[in-house]
């Protein structure tokens, strides 16, 4: 009876905490689900950059002191010229405009990155303290840790910036543009390479994002990054393939029910919850909960 | 202001054109026409620089545009409204007409939007739709605004009266013929004979792969073997 009680009372503290990781989880989705509904490729490397990105914000406070939320005035434009640069002169060109191509080249990208990342980085496991790590922000009925808060306002944030970029500029425009329809875009002038580079650099840049706020909360090592795709691959089925506010979305779902399950399973168990959730979306709506119907 | 000599295009090992001649001058509207397969299609794709032609060359303005890409073609001010619309499905009716000046006419968006919106009042209660639920005839009224909104110089149009009810094609047709007389020079490739050679200014005919006739549409109209090959007269 007591038990139950106790459990009652914790709940909407992991309620609380699953939405502040379920914003990071959405940026993390959020660059899978734009690469994927306008390059129409699954990123392989998506786990690989992001761990890129935790890495520069790790290197960047152990050796300069950055603040890594301060980092990602750094980090975000570095990824999104990275992944531009990978796409346009490498993704692109190896691919022979195969989309099947595509998948095997970023597979074999995210093994070089691994394994040089094992090569340079070790793979021991790296996290950083803050001054104010260990500071907390008290809602009244929970106790949250001040990192985990900002990186829910910046996640929260930068989502809104992309929304923006994607629905409210041409470049935006001619991302979707692009997606459905390429040779009316070429007819406009669009440059449609450009526009496949900037993609893939704009998802990247997300993951630069993400990588810079996880870092506060989470320990990395060469192989962290694909425990947040493992996450972020359930979202993007569970909001609906393409749909930014289906990621959005998908990333509080996933993120609750992953803290939620966490207190009433136990932690190693929480994550069933999430092939939970997959495997009901995959069966009554695969399309999911945004997804385009056809 | 366009000049095609000698061009030569086609599809891999596949040669569909065989040495295609064709000018058009400023402020003309000239009709191209052929049977279905003939090449118009790819004629019309190898000019905006979609593909790129065996042989021969293409000047627009006096510049070789062979193997430009096909936003510096936009850039120049040769657009082209294709068969089959390809407008955007997923884009509102605005952002389809906004995005035709990606390129080209940006400063004057806002001031050629309204333009097209009186042009076409049937799109201005469906700015926010999206262009893939519109009809066929609304989307095709897209795809000539978004052409038209890059303020373009020469407007290739290719089949606009496809799938159009017969009221709306002589409707098309008429707003051909005021765009034309706005200054804007015409390139117009049609199924409809008969009403394509009234209002071009001269025509072209083209059978595998060459121009086989050509002049004047007035003449044309009275050619026996046109009307025997078209008509069935
Ligand atoms: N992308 C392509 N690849 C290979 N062959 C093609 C391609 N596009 C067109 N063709 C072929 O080229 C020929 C000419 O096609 P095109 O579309 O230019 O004809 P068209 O004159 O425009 O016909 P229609 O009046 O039916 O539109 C056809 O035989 C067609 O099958
Ligand atoms: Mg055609």
């Amino acid at each position: 009876m007591l038990d139950e009680f106790m459990l009652l009372g914790m709940m909407p503290a992991a309620v609380v905490n699953g939405l502040m990781f379920g914003a990071i989880y959405a940026l993390v989705a959020l660059g899978l689900t734009l690469i994927y509904g306008v390059l129409h490729i699954i990123n392989f490397a998506h786990g690989a950059l992001l761990m890129l990105a935790m890495y520069a914000a790790f290197y960047l406070f152990r050796h300069f002191g950055i603040d890594p939320y301060f980092a990602i005035v750094f980090v975000v434009p570095a990824s999104f010229v990275l992944g531009y640069a990978l796409y346009r002169w490498g993704i692109g060109k190896l691919a022979h405009g195969k989309d099947e191509n595509i998948l095997l080249v970023t597979l074999g990208l995210a093994i070089v990155i691994e394994n040089a990342a094992i090569f340079f980085f070790t793979a021991d496991q790296q996290t950083i303290t803050l001054s104010y790590s260990y500071d907390t922000v008290d809602l009244g009925f929970v106790f949250l840790s001040l990192p985990k808060v900002i990186s829910f306002f910046a996640s929260l944030f930068i989502c809104l910036l992309l929304w923006l970029l994607i629905s409210k500029t041409d470049l935006g425009r001619a991302i979707r543009a692009v997606a459905k329809e390429r040779q009316g875009a070429r007819l406009v002038g669009i440059d449609v390479e450009h526009i496949f580079a900037a993609t893939y650099g704009i998802g990247i840049a997300c993951l630069g994002a993400a990588g810079c706020l996880l870092l506060p909360s989470f320990y990395v090592d060469p192989f962290t990054g694909n425990i947040f795709v493992l996450v972020a691959f359930t979202i993007v089925v569970l909001g609906g393939m393409g749909s930014i506010v289906g990621a959005l979305v998908g990333g509080f779902i996933i993120g609750v029910t992953e803290s939620v399950g966490g207190l009433i399973l136990g932690e190693s168990l929480g994550q069933i919850g999430i092939s939970l959730i997959f495997i009901l979306i995959l069966v009554l709506r695969p399309t999911g909960l945004f997804g385009a119907k056809s | 202001m366009l000049e095609i000599r000698g061009l030569e295009a086609g599809y891999g090992q596949v040669q569909i054109l065989r040495g295609i001649d064709l000018d058009i001058a400023e402020g003309e509207i000239i009709a191209v026409l052929g049977s279905n397969g003939v090449g118009k299609s790819t004629l019309n794709n190898n000019i905006c620089g979609l593909y790129k032609p065996f042989a021969g060359s293409i000047r627009f303005l006096g510049n070789d545009i062979i193997g430009q890409d096909p936003k510096d073609i936009v850039s120049g001010g040769l657009i082209q409204v294709p068969e089959g619309r390809r407008i955007f499905p997923n884009l509102s009716v605005l952002e389809n007409l906004e995005i035709g000046s990606y390129r080209r006419g940006k400063s004057n968006r806002k001031k050629n939007l309204e333009r097209m919106l009186d042009i076409f009042p049937r799109l201005r209660e469906r700015l926010s739709q999206a262009a893939g639920t519109l009809s066929g005839g609304e989307q095709q009224m897209v795809a000539i605004g978004r052409g038209l909104m890059a303020e373009p110089k020469l407007l290739i149009l290719d089949e606009p009266s496809l799938g159009l009810s017969p009221l709306l094609v002589e409707q098309m047709f008429d707003l051909i013929k005021s765009i034309n007389e706005g200054g804007l020079s015409i390139v117009l490739v049609e199924q409809n004979v008969m009403q394509s050679l009234k209002l071009a200014d001269r025509a072209y005919v083209i059978e595998n792969g060459v121009v086989t006739l050509s002049g004047p549409a007035g003449e044309l109209i009275e050619n026996t073997e046109l009307k025997k090959s078209y008509l069935g007269i």
